[in-house]
């Protein structure tokens, strides 16, 4: 799906100023998501994007291609439906946690079993801003807000382990404010054939400020944040001297010359491994004793179910006698009365 | 020998019962097609269980297929000419249907103790228990299954058993005279892949026409069907659930579209599913989606991608799919919505039929949400509802709900094929190469109000709609309180301009009655067949039936007025009536006849409830 148009960032903006709130991460998610489509090269009219509801949903809103700002929690099934129907297209949608991991959790998941080709970009802000300040399904345990005064009794959702498990066969991981980062994810994933899903971690500055710091700025991401690459060892910190290690079933962060661990120790990153096992252990890694993982974690191809079901179209119609509706009625068990 | 009474009669109804891993549908449906072949006008009327296998000779577990066959047929009818009862249990549960001079077919071989226990009968005499007093062919049906298969050595006694409702179709057939080829077509085609199985039945049908033929003496009675002249042409036999598949295809092909149906299992609904999915070599694309929500937001998807999508379920699935289509009602994109009404609220009763989804379908959303609402009032009026819908649909981008039901879905009747160029052309209300520049997402045609679609990869229109209002001019999200109001009114107004383009209603019965009986949807032959009957009895009565309902005919109002009475008859406490009532003001007195029960509208309980109310004055 990818051509020889040069496009720029300023092909896929229709002029229209985002209305977030000074300093959310939606604006570098909307500055990542223009880059990223004009390097792909597939020009706005071949461009659907499907949202949701809340405020990162408001993205149809400021780009230009068909854009089509749905209801809350449905953009997934909605976007299935253009892909299958118009394969041709390049399907996104763009949804928040509140959409894929609560009210839309079943068309999340099932998106992902049947394998549709559309890209699905996860602003994950661990929080319910549009409706301003209750917790949402990735709101760590204990979180207090509006509607838990006394905190949360429950546990959240990791969205890695929802798609790894819904055998989703695409996942990477950015941050709104690592544009270079956000890009490199969000081409992939387009690139990908298959239902693909980037979790870009974006701070809602109003209601959830701060819910990120570890890895929201450059110098957190340098110490904290693990960028995978194929092929390439995986190693993190200021000056990539820590690496990760495999210690019996788990993972293990350990200095490189340190306690007899040679840069050979060190696990070498490979998406395109079919078995999920360590792309689950990797995208599950948290803070504060292991870094947290960006970029392309697992990507994976499988036929995709729009592929699947124009093959079966053209070996049915191959088999079959009958392909218009006067043909259909001759198959049919009929009697004349003259 | 005996002398057998041959009955000359216009038409029959033939009720086949067994439990429902007895096979009576099957009997069924070929002895209803036996009978079309022939040139018959038929109407069929399957009633099943929920359960898939309630417990074996349970009541629970009784199954039936009713068939009306002959001359004018209109309904399934009330009580039949024969029933054949398969066990103890499908006689208790069809008596019923009983009139004085039905004859009822039994197999005897079932009518032992225990059979008559799990049936809960308390005496060892059910015909006595039960107080019937019909003529009975006690056909051994299962010893005659076992005789008549011995030869064919390799086939267990259970395979054999399982022939019995071909046997009981024979001896039907040869009461009625109906030649077996048609028959034996239907069974080699339906076991195809199994020939032993065919050959079986086959031997099972004959030898039980047969049976009628050797034994008079048991058998004492005989039908003649009067033959009518029905209209040259070719026919099969539809389902009104297959007719609606059909319908969708014909008028995607019509339009020059692929269709696309979003769908999730829900009975009674779930053949159009079935049938669509079967027709890949037409391009047809099904999708079994996860959810009732789902199903309807792919076609929405579907629809925006530019597909003529459908989404197919009942009442229940309804509720959950309401909140999509507001949002096909906000973005004014086509869509079929299907809705096969079955027995609520809630579960309800899953199998049976009610027309109790009205004020659902015209008015269970947020906010102003006007929509089409199509109805289907026989099986094959199901193919023209379907064409009609998609092509107001595509035409008028809207949502347009079709309302079936159980009755009419599950139903049959011959339908003659049709030639799909007399049908009507369908245009898409599409954008042209030279609005490119000027064109905004909710600018409408002057006349009919409806917006111009740009379908997705279409060079020079890319565009953003959504749920949020949106100004009138621009396209862009509005919250201006008179920009709201004036798209409101355009949304409303979109809708009922689809009225100009519906034939009037039409008036039968008496010109000069004072009193009108008006219904909706799938009660249309039972209410025909009612006037018919108060009519010859000397009653005045018009009546008028209505396919559209919103928007209803033009002349609607017009028509009610020239009445002194209105006699509303639906299945539901009124839906219809009241609507009436809230959309024209000043109406004649309205009467209501309703029935809730699950179940079509008893003919003679109809008529009756009709002559007290034209007696009563």
């Amino acid at each position: 799906m990818t051509s020889d148009i040069k496009l720029t960032a300023e092909d896929f903006s229709n002029g229209v100023k985002g209305r977030w709130c000074a300093g959310c991460g939606d604006f570098g998610v909307h500055s990542s998501l223009k880059k990223a489509m004009a390097e792909l090269g597939i020009p706005p009219s071949k461009t659907i994007l499907i949202s949701g509801i809340g405020c990162s949903s408001r993205m149809a809103y400021h780009l230009n291609g068909y854009c089509f700002h749905t209801i809350h929690g449905r953009p997934i099934a909605i976007a299935s439906g253009c892909k299958i129907a118009n394969p041709e297209m390049n399907v996104w949608t763009v949804c928040g946690d509140g959409d894929s991991m609560a009210i839309g959790g079943n068309h999340f998941i099932h998106a992902l079993r049947r394998n549709v080709n559309i890209n699905i970009v996860l602003l994950n802000n661990r929080i319910y801003g549009l409706t301003k300040g209750q917790y949402s399904p990735t709101s760590e345990r204990g979180f207090i807000s509006k509607s838990s005064p006394y905190g949360t009794v429950e546990d959240p959702f990791r969205p890695s382990e929802l798609i790894i498990g819904a055998s989703g066969e695409f996942f990477a991981r950015c941050v709104a404010t690592d544009g270079p980062g956000s890009v490199k994810c969000l081409t992939a994933a387009s690139r990908h054939k298959g239902t693909a899903v980037v979790e870009m971690l974006t701070n809602c500055v109003t209601f959830n400020n701060g819910s990120f710091d570890r890895i929201y700025s450059k110098e957190g991401r340098d110490e904290n944040a693990l960028y995978l690459e194929d092929g390439k060892p995986m190693l993190f910190g200021k000056n990539k001297e820590y690496g990760i290690v495999q210690h019996g079933f788990d993972l293990k962060v350990v200095k490189v010359g340190e306690g007899g661990y040679t840069l050979n120790d060190i696990l070498v990153h490979d998406s395109h491994c079919t078995d999920r096992t360590l792309h689950t252990k990797l995208s599950s890694l948290e803070g504060p004793d292991f870094p947290i993982v960006l970029g392309v974690i697992r990507d994976v191809s499988i036929p995709t179910y729009e592929e699947e079901i124009e093959k079966q179209i053209e070996e049915i119609s191959a088999k079959k006698s009958y392909h218009n509706f006067e043909e259909l009625m001759k198959t049919q068990h009929t009697w004349t009365i003259k | 020998m005996e002398e057998i009474t041959v009955k000359q009669l216009n038409n029959v109804v033939v009720l086949f019962s067994g439990d429902s891993g007895d096979g009576m549908q099957l009997a069924g449906n070929i002895f209803s097609a036996v009978c079309a072949v022939l040139g018959d006008d038929i109407c069929t009327f399957p009633d099943y269980p929920a359960e898939i296998r309630a417990p074996q000779g349970t009541l629970g577990g009784v199954s039936g297929f009713k068939i009306h066959a002959g001359k004018d047929v209109i309904t399934p009818g009330d009580t039949c000419n024969v029933l054949v009862a398969m066990n103890p249990a499908a006689l208790k549960k069809m008596k019923p249907f009983l009139a004085p001079d039905s004859v009822i077919i039994i197999d005897v071989d079932t009518f032992n103790e225990s059979e008559m226990k799990k049936a809960e009968y308390v005496t060892n005499n059910p015909f006595e228990e039960l107080d019937i007093k019909n003529e009975v062919i006690a056909a051994p049906l299962s010893t005659m299954c076992l005789h008549s298969l011995s030869k064919m050595e390799e086939m267990p006694p259970k395979a054999k058993l399982k022939c019995r409702n071909i046997m009981a179709l024979g001896l039907v057939c040869w009461m009625f005279e109906r030649p077996l080829d048609h028959a034996r077509e239907m069974i080699n085609e339906k076991f195809a892949k199994k020939p032993e199985i065919a050959e079986a039945n086959c031997r099972v049908l004959q030898d039980g026409y047969n049976y009628g033929h050797n034994v008079h003496t048991s058998v004492a009675i005989r039908y003649k069907i009067e033959p009518k002249t029905p209209q040259k042409g070719t026919y099969t036999e539809i389902s009104g659930n297959k007719a609606l598949a059909f319908g969708l295809m014909a008028a995607a092909e019509k339009a020059n579209m692929e269709l696309f149906l979003g769908s999730y299992p829900i009975t009674p609904a779930t053949d159009v599913l079935h049938e669509l999915a079967k027709h890949k070599s037409m391009g047809v694309k099904t999708v079994q989606c996860e959810d009732e929500i789902s199903g309807c937001c792919m076609a929405i998807g579907a629809s925006y991608a530019g597909d003529l999508a459908v989404t197919s379920t009942s009442g229940p699935g309804l509720c959950l799919k309401s909140e999509a289509m507001n949002l096909a009602i906000m973005a004014e994109l086509p869509l079929v919505i299907i809705d096969v009404q079955r027995g609520g609220p809630s579960t309800g009763l899953p199998t049976k039929t009610e027309q109790t989804d009205l004020l659902q379908a015209l008015y269970g959303r947020n906010g102003e949400s006007p929509m089409p609402v199509v109805s289907a009032i026989t099986p094959d009026d199901c193919f023209l509802t379907a064409y009609e819908a998609c092509k107001m649909a595509l035409e008028h981008m809207t949502p347009v709900i079709i309302l079936s039901d159980a009755f009419v879905a599950n139903g049959s009747a011959a339908w003659r094929i049709p030639n799909l160029k007399d049908y009507p052309s369908i245009q898409p209300h599409d954008v042209t190469s030279d609005m490119a520049g000027k064109w905004a997402p909710y600018m409408r045609d002057d006349k009919t109000l409806t917006r111009f679609r740009a379908v997705p990869g279409t060079e020079g229109f890319c565009h953003v709609i959504g749920g949020l209002e949106k100004d009138s001019d621009t396209g862009k999200i509005s919250y201006d309180p008179d920009n709201h109001e004036k798209m409101v009114n355009f949304r409303k107004k979109k809708v009922s301009c689809i009225a100009n383009s519906l034939p009037d209603l039409k008036v039968l019965g008496d010109s000069d009655a004072d009193t009108i009986i008006i219904g909706w949807g799938g009660t249309y032959g039972h209410i025909l067949e009612s006037v018919n009957r108060v009519r010859a009895n000397g009653h005045k009565i018009a009546q008028a039936h209505f396919r559209w309902l919103n928007p209803l005919p033009n002349n609607t109002e017009q028509v009610l007025k020239n009445y002194k009475r209105i006699i509303v008859a639906e299945l539901n406490d009124g839906q219809f009536a009241g609507y009436l009532r809230m959309r024209y003001q000043e109406l004649p007195h309205m009467d209501l006849i309703s029935s809730i029960q699950g179940q079509p509208f008893a003919e003679d309980w109809l008529t009756e409830r009709l002559t007290l109310l034209l007696e009563q004055k």
